[in-house]
């Protein structure tokens, strides 16, 4: 009789089970500060609003795991935020939905970079250089600076990769930031990039994860660091005096898409709608340092949260456009080649 | 005799027997179906999809049927013939879904950088012209983007026309077929996996070689201890073996970083004045490794020694051989197979690391396996991450062949 009951409840569960998951919306997003954010600006007010539930869910960006879900038919995931090469990729291979922009907002509201067929822009972050105030009074204002061993002793901390560190490399070595991508696609921008690079090597020390190089800076680790502008933001809140170098960063938007076969379509361009409004934008600037892509969240700012912003007109005045399209087509060759260059 | 009063009807009994005996056999397949099913289907079908994957080459095939056919004759130096440019804008007019066009412009792509704007543009501005001759297609194709005229991205679609290709094997070699289909090496500035292989066999070797030494003694140790005491000092062993790796790693980053405990120790003995770098390079790779691994290494060698008899080691000795000698005469040879199956699954499960590596090590420290997850979540290119995979799999198989030929035996954990 008890397995009897057993079995019976057994398979209630697992037909209801799935159902159940399937109810509400699944939103993916990169975690740490940004998620805390995202939570209060947009997924709250949207379970409030809808009175539905919002499953959070954090990745590291691996669109291994949605290609997977698209190519068995099985997508659980129905917002993703997605970087911008792979927003592009995506797109072109069919694991994102074309977005309904109807639904989703005027797109003559946000910035250019934010509208694009598969996916809308959420907000706009920024690769900077930083530094430990309480350590380095003589700040650094340029990349050349950041390869001046001499003038500021110690390590320094970069992401694992070529991404960004090459474009860095060749505004040290007196390239202007307009030109960094046209000479980093010949054959002897790309050699000179290594060269520069292989000058600082033997004083780098490597990251992986955003929530390393605030860690570094602290510890006195590393003296100068590549970070992402919202850790140093995020540092910043808990007391640490860690400043930015705005000159030659590397700004880029992040998007949200719908993986393509996502079974509450509906439900997730209200979500990215909701999350698209100025209101919810500044909101969430509020809470960490990232621009928004919404143009009429501007207004909505004030004096100081605006300064903190990549967006801000003197922190954007000498920054660089991440090239998508340029990383979209030398990206793996420059990758392989980094992983050649980091074992000699 | 006589047949028909013979007691035993001897067909009948073999018959009886024989049944029996298939239902032995059933009985016994019956046991251990769920493991049987379980290895087929998630060890054996996974790894022939992985095998399957490095070689199989079907997105410039199946989205450039006619382009193929226009290049076959093609000597893939001299430009190519017009005819390949009315079939590449025919191919790319009868793509039904840009998802099609994404994939070949990403297979291309890893072959020659540039060639994924060069696809995905060309086939947004479709149609470049009504019921085009091949030389007009060539005009209009030229006209919207110049590089059509540059042969390499002709010799990526030549080469990649075929079902199947050598080359995610190859490549993770650092080896490449050029546009004739000779194998070559590839350039020096590109050439990684080579050395990242025999950095994967080093960093490993350095592992293993350290767990022996720190093994040997302390299951010596143990296997002269009381059963009852060795069991309590066995659970310290395997203690850390019960935690979880990235507790493991993360316990390992405090200890080694600049102003951590040891480094602070160091100091303070006054072995260093500077604090000496032990995270994000190779040391602390091998550090961690080595602990994590330890009890593979502790537990077959603790095994055999316990089943060595200590009066041989008596008798030797009071034959007249000194200690030492004695040892390495005697105690040592009787545990050789523990030291060979320690080691090998220490080694073997060293190859594929990859949190320890990527968590505590510099892009020199990085192993195979970090590659493999690159291909993977990153480039989203399987072919490749699965040509990785399996020399990962195939140097495995060899070493485990080499170990069989060696000990003449098979794995045994004591």
């Amino acid at each position: 009789m008890k397995t009897k009951k057993m079995l019976a409840l057994t398979a209630t569960l697992a037909v209801a089970l799935p159902a159940l998951a399937q109810s509400g919306l699944t939103v993916v997003n990169f975690g740490g500060a940004n998620g805390t954010a995202q939570q209060k600006a947009y997924i709250e007010p949207f379970e409030k609003a809808n009175n539905t539930k919002v499953t959070m869910v954090e990745y590291n960006g691996e669109q291994a795991r949605i290609k997977a879900m698209v190519e068995a038919k099985k997508v659980t995931w129905d917002v993703v935020e997605v970087e911008s090469p792979d927003l592009n990729r995506g797109c072109d291979e069919g694991l994102f939905e074309k977005l309904d922009w109807s639904k989703v907002g005027n797109k003559a509201d946000f910035q250019k970079a934010a509208v694009h067929d598969c996916g809308v822009g959420t907000f706009v972050w920024s690769t900077v250089m930083a530094y430990n105030a309480d350590k380095i009074k003589n700040a650094p204002t340029s990349w050349a600076d950041f390869w001046n061993v001499g003038k500021y002793p110690g390590k320094r901390g970069m992401r694992k990769g070529a991404r960004y560190n090459l474009e860095f490399a060749l505004m040290a070595d007196g390239v202007k930031p307009a030109d960094v991508y046209k000479v980093l696609a010949t054959k002897d921008g790309a050699d000179r990039a290594f060269k520069k690079m292989s000058e600082l090597k033997p004083n780098i020390q490597w990251w992986e994860a955003g929530a390393q190089p605030p860690q570094f800076l602290v510890a006195g680790d590393v003296a100068l660091s590549t970070v992402y502008n919202g850790r140093i933001d995020a540092a910043q809140r808990e007391g640490r005096n860690l400043k930015i170098n705005w000159v030659g960063s590397i700004y880029d938007l992040d998007y949200w898409v719908i993986p393509k076969g996502s079974p509450n379509k509906d439900a997730a361009h209200k979500f990215i709608a909701l999350a698209s409004t100025p209101q919810a934008q500044a909101n969430y600037a509020r809470n960490i340092a990232y621009g928004p892509t919404n143009n009429k969240a501007l207004a909505l700012l004030d004096a100081k949260v605006l300064g903190e912003l990549p967006t801000a007109p003197a922190n954007a005045k000498e920054a660089l456009q991440f090239n998508i399209g340029f990383w979209a087509d030398q990206g793996e060759a420059l990758e392989r080649r980094f992983a050649s260059w980091a074992a000699q | 005799m006589n047949h028909t009063t013979a007691p035993f009807d001897t067909a009948n009994l073999s018959r009886q027997l024989g049944r029996a005996q298939r239902r032995k056999q059933l009985r016994a397949l019956a046991l251990i179906s769920p493991l049987l099913i379980f290895l087929l289907v998630f060890f054996m079908i996974p790894l022939g999809s992985l095998l399957t994957r490095a070689v199989e080459n079907p997105e410039v095939a199946n989205v450039l049927p006619r382009t193929g056919q226009a290049l076959s004759d093609w000597d893939r130096s001299s430009a190519p013939p017009d005819e390949a440019f009315g079939a590449i804008l025919q191919d790319l007019g009868a793509i039904e879904e840009t998802s099609q066009a994404g994939v070949l412009a990403r297979r291309l792509n890893s072959e020659v950088p540039g060639a994924r704007s060069l696809v995905m543009g060309t086939y947004r501005a479709l149609p470049l012209g009504e019921q085009l001759n091949p030389a007009q297609a060539r005009a209009a194709l030229s006209a919207h983007d110049e590089r059509w005229e540059e042969l390499p991205y002709w010799q990526a679609i030549a080469k990649n026309s075929e079902r199947w290709t050598p080359d995610y094997l190859l490549a993770s070699v650092d080896l490449r077929r050029d546009s004739q289909g000779h194998i070559e090496s590839v350039d020096a500035e590109q050439a990684a996996f080579r050395g990242i292989l025999i950095r994967t066999f080093e960093i490993s070797l350095v592992v293993t070689v350290i767990a022996l030494l720190m093994a040997y003694p302390l299951a010596y140790w143990l296997s002269t201890l009381p059963e009852r005491r060795a069991n309590l000092l066995l659970i310290l062993v395997l203690l850390p073996f019960w935690t979880s790796v990235l507790v493991r790693i993360a316990s390992w980053i405090v200890l080694l970083q600049n102003n951590g405990l040891v480094n602070r120790l160091l100091m303070w003995l006054g072995a260093t004045d500077a604090p000496v770098p032990l995270l994000f390079n190779r040391v602390g790779v091998v550090i961690a490794m080595v602990h994590i691994l330890l009890p593979f290494m502790i537990l077959p060698l603790y095994s055999v020694m316990k089943t060595v008899p200590v009066n041989y080691m008596r008798a030797a000795i009071s034959l007249g051989s000194s200690p030492l000698h004695a040892f390495a005469k005697v105690y040592l040879p009787q545990t050789y197979p523990g030291v060979a199956a320690g080691c090998l699954l220490v080694f073997i499960t060293s190859i594929g690391y990859y949190v320890t590596p990527a968590l505590l090590g510099g892009p020199a420290d990085q192993m195979l396996s970090y590659y493999v997850a690159y291909y993977t979540n990153v480039e989203v290119n399987w072919g490749m991450a699965s040509a990785l995979g399996s020399v990962l799999l195939v140097t495995t198989l060899v070493l485990y062949g080499l170990y069989r030929k060696v000990t003449r035996s098979e794995l045994s954990l004591g």
